[in-house]
């Protein structure tokens, strides 16, 4: 037990951690603020950047820099502009959190809303809102059918991909597959029985869109996001414990089941916020935690709070590619996070599989 | 006085009796290793003792309470487990997998202690190289002495150990059971699961041969270490030397194991794999 070499000290150590967390963090929200003003002053209605900046501060009561001066301009900030990309904020951090909170419960780098079919599951339960017209909890019924139809499939996931404490990447994706086929097979029936509106509706939620997001919608979906959000970062150490695998985790003291259920709970949660007005945007939770987790390592308290940065910045961008890319089409957002997301499924599965010694 | 006794543990599982009517007691400052042959329920028996698994029936008391009606936390701050394999979803760093032992002290005084005893822990399971390694590039025995330095950095009065050695060289096996039996000096009780029979002659107070789910002897290695008793209960003849004042538990071969010509032949055919 000759230790010669001296280790970082705890305290240069604990130093570097927090320059790396205020950092990371720091750049995160930096990068979400401009990624904010540069969406919202474009689109058809280009509108400088620092009339953007003046029309927020005007709105706050400071008398600071030029409010927009096309006549229109004003009304399509605050109308249009503001709700949607406050909505793709909202939304692409609910789904990111929710993946690193199910990729630390599951053990398994491979576990997202969208792959394992837990957005599906929701996204059917709020067609049938659609298709059935209920209203028994006015605009809150959408979300909270889907969060129920989250937390059914999300427990079912869980249920049976887990084997003695682990979930083998194979039984996870073949879960997913299950799970997929099944709620396409709810969707489908939803768009039988519903009418053509009905119909159109399901097909570009399906697509997952944030055309039409309206305040009314943000109000819904942000206290469900920030609710979900606060209670990931409260898990997060004990998501750190989790990778030790379930019963050297209940060896330090974990309450691994107690820990499990509340987990399911927030992923169902938060997959409910983005799902239920956005419809379907999968692998955001799947390339936001993996790329945080390459720079910033796999613990939990940082990795949770920057996903969620993360996770906003990346699906404002994209709302952003998706509405400029083609003039005069919104094209849907799902569609572009499917297209880069699929791809990066494709390279981790394979990493995956080198690393974790097959398909064992 | 005992800090962890069994009382009449029994495990069944789908009608097979694996562990049966067990009686042990481990007090402070004690190694007590478990030995016997594969599926003599020792592995089974250390998750009843560290309560991973609830026994069928009789049951476990640790530092003076029923093992059930503890919880999560609280056991861990009485008890540390080592498990036979490690595993990690993860790739956290040996510095970082080494402090999560520390997680059950967490928002209590002994946290002020937490950078010490993760140092201490690292230098005692010779770690503290790999510290900034990522554990799943780590060979196995590296895996495993990280664990161990967790299970050192946890600071419980019990510890719990499956199979420590069984991936480690011949200089960390002595060097960690070593330190267990540091630990012991310093107040600790030990389990200790172990193959190696004279491993578990040099370092147990007390050794607990268990066969069929049963305990066959419990008691000083020179008593229970014999010739007579590891040949029935192993069913393979072993004999038991006493060499320089340490006992030698040697499996008796068939045949003279080799001569010189026929060491060198092995060796080339093993080179020519």
């Amino acid at each position: 037990m000759s230790a010669t070499t001296v280790p970082v000290t705890p305290v240069r150590a604990t130093l570097r951690g927090v320059v790396a967390r205020v950092g990371l963090l720091g750049g995160l929200t930096v990068a979400l603020a401009v990624i904010l003003v540069l969406s919202a002053g474009t689109g058809q209605l280009d509108i400088p950047r620092d009339e953007v900046l003046g029309s927020l501060l005007h709105k706050i009561g400071l008398d600071l820099g030029p409010v927009p001066s096309h006549p229109q301009g004003e009304n399509t900030l605050w109308q249009v502009r503001f709700p949607r990309v406050v909505m793709a904020a909202i939304a692409g951090a609910a789904l990111a959190t929710a993946g690193a909170l199910m990729q630390g419960v599951f053990g398994n780098p491979l576990a997202e809303p969208g792959v394992v079919g837990v957005s599906s599951g929701a996204a059917v339960a709020a067609a049938a809102v659609i298709v059935f017209g209920w209203t028994f909890a006015g605009s809150w019924t959408v979300a909270l059918c889907a969060f129920l139809g989250g937390l059914l499939t999300t427990t079912l996931v869980y249920l049976m991909s887990r084997d003695g404490g682990r979930t083998e990447v194979v039984t996870l994706v073949l879960t997913g597959i299950a799970l997929n086929a099944m709620t396409s097979a709810g969707l489908a029936f939803m768009m039988f029985l519903g009418d053509t509106q009905a119909r159109e509706e399901i097909v570009f939620w399906q697509l997952g869109s944030l055309n039409g997001s309206r305040w009314e919608y943000v109000g819904v979906v942000a206290p469900l996001a920030l609710v979900g959000i606060v209670a990931a970062m409260l898990l997060a150490p004990k998501l750190d414990l989790l990778a030790l695998g379930d019963r050297a985790a209940r060896h330090v003291g974990v309450d691994v089941e107690r820990l499990r259920i509340g987990t399911i709970v927030v992923v169902a949660v938060l997959t409910a916020a983005a799902v239920s007005f956005c419809g379907i945007i999968a692998f955001v939770g799947l390339v936001v935690p993996h790329l945080i987790r390459l720079i910033a390592g796999p613990g939990h308290r940082l990795l949770v709070p920057a996903s969620a940065l993360g996770g906003a910045v990346l699906l404002v961008a994209a709302d952003l590619w998706a509405r400029t890319a083609v003039e005069y089409a919104d094209l849907p957002i799902g569609m572009l996070t499917s297209l880069i997301g699929g791809p990066f499924f494709f390279w981790l599965l394979r990493r995956a599989r080198r690393t974790a010694g097959g398909w064992a | 006085m005992s800090v962890l006794s069994a009382h009449q543990v029994s495990v069944t599982i789908d009608g097979n009796p694996i562990v049966a009517d067990v009686d042990l007691e481990v007090s402070a400052g004690e190694v007590v290793v478990l030995v016997g042959p594969n599926g003599a329920g020792k592995s089974t028996l250390l998750s009843v003792l560290s309560g991973d698994v609830d026994p069928s029936s009789g049951h476990v008391e640790l530092a003076g309470k029923h093992l059930g009606h503890r919880h999560a936390r609280e056991l861990a701050r009485l008890r540390g487990v080592q498990l036979q394999k490690q595993g990690l979803a993860f790739g956290f760093r040996v510095h970082e997998v080494v402090r999560m032992g520390r997680s059950p002290w967490h928002r209590t005084e002994a946290a002020e202690r937490d950078d010490v005893a993760v140092e201490d822990s690292m230098v005692r399971a010779d770690v503290t190289e790999l510290a900034d390694r990522l554990f799943p590039t780590l060979s196995g025995g590296e895996q495993a002495r990280t664990s161990f330095a967790r299970l050192l950095a946890q600071e419980t009065p019990v510890l719990m150990l499956d199979e420590p050695t069984a991936a480690l060289d011949i200089r960390h096996q002595e060097q960690l059971l070593g330190v267990v039996r540091d630990v012991a000096a310093a107040g600790a009780a030990v389990v200790v699961v172990l193959h190696d029979l004279s491993l578990a002659a040099a370092y147990a107070d007390r050794v607990c041969v268990l066969a069929n789910g049963r305990v066959r002897a419990d008691g000083p290695p020179a008593e229970v270490l014999t010739g007579e008793l590891l040949t029935e209960v192993y069913g393979h003849p072993v004999d038991v030397i006493h060499h320089d004042g340490a006992l030698l538990v040697v499996p008796v071969r068939p045949r003279p194991v080799t001569t010189l010509t026929d060491t060198s032949e092995e060796e080339s055919s093993c080179s020519a794999v």
